[in-house]
């Protein structure tokens, strides 16, 4: 690491760090000259390179010039702040500066490795994204997370599965539960399921073995037949009212877990065949087959041959993506099938059969066992008849070159996927996103899986999209440490980059009130007028208010507007050095 | 007021820092769409240097004088690589986005800027070849008003 300090001519104290990353950016871009660019640039008084700005030493060496150069901003310029902000933020604070005076240039997945062919076309662009950096951190302001206390109570929205394992997991950790639950009992759909894949685990008796350690636990407070219907409050004490038998309860939380599952695709009248006679839903199959004793009856008649469709009401325009469960739930129920009653015959029409993992050895089993799969074009799929309770299934299977079959079956098995739930009244009283899906959204699938953009409510469970029963599981879980890491701290902190007003520019004209959904911003008296105000604990910091001001009199704190019209017009200053 | 150059919105500002290419803004968003170009850069997909991103939480917290500044400084192009349906904050997002660009494109049109530099896309986190090719051909269409204007 060389020296490159150069007096400050302006107001503020700088410091750049520019990362090789081994080669990873060095390789592309001459580093060297990125430092001799900026090494003079007004206010920056410290211009380093490193091989790895992340490593333990480095950081060091950073977090000691801030001390000794007396540094009020800091630029690194490196990978993704994807990867790192979080680093460096610690860094800036160990050396004493404010987190959020930090700024990191994208000169890796922005610049170095997109521009592999181009060494002097992406040291040009590195130049200009570290002027960038450094433009918006001359006029960083420093931002303290809003510190709240928390009340020491989650609610937990939904008693199926994951809702149930969510609630033990937080009283585990001896935190207080309220349980809303819209039925009448616990156990949502996997209550109603016989033996599940993969390994024969009865659903009745799983739901009743979690009902029981709830009920074993003290901490865990249960409503059935009741619903939320409002949600006040700010982050870490919210008041959740909850309807339950026609009174309005009001729950004092700092923590909520919505948990709220599915719905079973039902099928147009006519959709294959939906409506007549033998023409059965995969919900209602696995109903039957737990109710039926052994041979297998249906209306009176037993039942010799099966025809199962998949992907209906699936991987089309009206539900693009595949709930990806269904194609190892109905093998299993034929294997379920074969196991009662070995002579019935059972024909798989399929699109895509997607038995992932370790379901991939049920579909197996089942070919094993005598089932019949037949593929069909998406453009073509299988038609289904009746004539005089007579059912006939025509498809034309690519395994066998095309030849058009013809299968009489006694029972018709439409593979039925999760589409969501009507929850319109929960996600208006919680302002829950809703995907194009319809399913509820996390912040990021796989970085924060069950966090919402609401701060203190999470999701878990089948309600952000088609999950198994042991996902659902996975996920609840996660939701309750997700949740617990907040309230046994007992304060929670918040992201300071919220949106502010400039009172002074404000005209109360109320345009941004209508803006925020999250009812963050509200018209308060100054003096003999009425200007914008923001609550920062109910801001997400989207910004989505900012460009609705037609006086300018909203910012993001550190999306400024001269924060970015000075990103841009750096971006604009030639490269050469 | 900044005066405006003379070559503001005619595709004929200064030599681009790196390249010679029409040089584009693109407003990206940090949770969706940037890690989308991210991931371009991840698999090594090549597109013009030219082309530099501002990362903000949320497309529609784009100001519509953010764009023009930009056209009226020297970018040839703005590109909006949006959240689209997958924005984690507001529901209408892509309605609020297209107002967003109707609205710069009032602007940009008061102040004698050509329309098509200005272009919005729908780019989620994982649009890595999309965004590729949506950058690549803008800077194809800028370079051929460029033409035009020559």
């Amino acid at each position: 690491m060389s020296d490159q300090v150069t007096p400050s001519p302006g107001k503020r104290r700088i410091g750049v760090y520019v990362c090789h990353c081994g080669g990873n950016i060095s390789d592309y871009v001459d580093v060297d000259r990125v430092i001799d660019a900026v090494k003079d640039e007004a206010d920056v008084v410290v211009a380093r390179d490193a091989m790895f700005t992340c490593s333990d030493v480095t950081q060091e060496e950073i977090a000691k010039d801030i001390r000794e150069q007396g540094l009020d901003g800091l630029v690194v310029a490196s990978c993704s702040p994807k990867l790192h902000t979080t680093t460096f933020r610690g860094v800036a604070r160990r050396g004493g500066l404010n987190p959020y005076q930090y700024t990191q240039a994208n000169i890796r997945e922005q610049c170095s490795w997109a521009h592999t062919d181009d060494r002097e076309g992406a040291t040009g662009k590195a130049i200009s994204l570290v002027r960038a950096a450094v433009a918006r951190t001359r006029l960083s302001e420093p931002l303290e997370p809003l510190v709240v206390e928390t009340t020491g109570r989650a609610v937990v929205v939904g008693g199926g599965v994951a809702g149930m394992r969510a609630a033990i997991g937080l009283a585990d950790m001896g935190l207080g539960v309220f349980l809303v639950e819209r039925e009448a009992e616990l156990g949502g759909w996997v209550g109603d399921l016989p033996k599940m894949f993969p390994n024969g685990t009865d659903g009745h008796e799983l739901a009743r073995r979690l009902q029981d350690e709830i009920h074993r636990r003290p901490a865990i407070n249960v409503f059935t037949r009741a619903e939320v219907v409002e949600k006040t409050g700010t982050y870490g004490n919210y008041q959740v009212t909850v309807r339950a038998g026609g009174e309005q309860i009001r729950l004092d939380v700092g923590q909520v877990i919505v948990a709220t599952g599915f719905a079973s695709y039902e099928p147009e009248p006519g959709e294959f065949g939906y409506g007549a006679p033998g023409v059965v839903t995969l919900a209602d199959f696995t109903r039957m087959l737990d109710e039926a004793g052994s041979p297998l009856v249906y209306h009176g008649r037993p039942v010799k041959t099966i025809a199962y469709i998949y992907c209906v009401g699936s991987r089309n325009e009206t539900h693009p993506y595949c709930s990806r469960y269904c194609c190892s739930a109905a093998v299993h129920a034929s294997l379920l099938v074969t196991a009662a009653d070995p002579g019935v015959r059972q024909y798989h029409l399929y699109r895509d059969m997607r038995t992932y993992g370790r379901h991939e050895l049920e579909y197996i089993e089942s070919r094993r066992r005598g089932s019949v799969y037949m593929k069909f074009a998406d453009d073509e799929p299988p038609l289904v008849t009746s004539d005089d309770g007579s059912l006939r299934v025509t498809v034309r299977d690519l395994l066998t070159g095309g030849d058009q079959l013809a299968i009489g079956p006694d029972l018709v098995v439409l593979v039925t996927g999760m589409v969501p739930r009507d929850n319109a009244e929960l996600t208006t009283a919680l302002k829950l996103p809703v995907g194009l899906d319809g399913f509820f959204n996390e912040i990021h699938p796989k970085l924060r899986p069950v966090e919402t953009v609401v701060d203190g409510v999470s999701i878990c469970g089948a309600c952000q999209g088609p999950k198994t029963v042991a996902e659902s599981v996975a996920s609840g879980l996660a939701a309750a440490a997700q949740a617990a890491a907040v309230l046994k701290r007992g304060v929670a902190e918040l992201d300071p980059q919220v949106t502010f007003v400039h009172p002074e520019a404000c005209t109360g004209c109320g345009q941004c009130v209508g803006a925020c959904p999250y009812s963050a911003i509200s018209l308060v008296e100054r003096g003999p007028a009425k200007v914008a105000s923001i609550d920062a604990a109910a801001c997400k910091g989207c910004g989505g208010c900012v460009p609705s001001c037609p006086e300018d009199a909203i910012d993001l704190a550190g999306y400024t507007d001269a924060q970015i019209r000075s990103m841009i017009d750096s971006l604009l200053v030639g490269s050469e050095t | 007021m900044t005066p405006v150059p003379a070559h503001a919105g005619t595709g004929r500002g200064p030599r681009a820092p790196h390249g010679g290419g029409p040089r584009v803004l693109v407003f990206s968003t940090n949770g969706i769409s940037d890690p989308g170009i991210d991931l371009a850069g991840s698999s090594h997909m090549h597109y013009p240097t030219e082309v530099v991103v501002i990362s903000l939480p949320c497309t529609s917290g784009v100001k519509p004088s953010w764009i023009l500044h930009a056209l009226e400084r020297g970018f040839d192009g703005v590109f909006i690589a949006a959240d689209g349906e997958e924005c984690a904050y507001l529901q209408d997002c892509s309605e609020r986005s297209a107002g967003i660009v109707e609205r710069a494109q009032e602007l940009m049109e008061a102040h004698g800027i050509d329309g098509r530099r200005l272009r919005m896309a729908a780019i989620c986190s994982v649009c890595a070849e999309p965004f590729t090719r949506q950058v690549r051909a803008f800077a194809g269409s800028l370079a051929g008003l460029a033409e035009v204007a020559a």
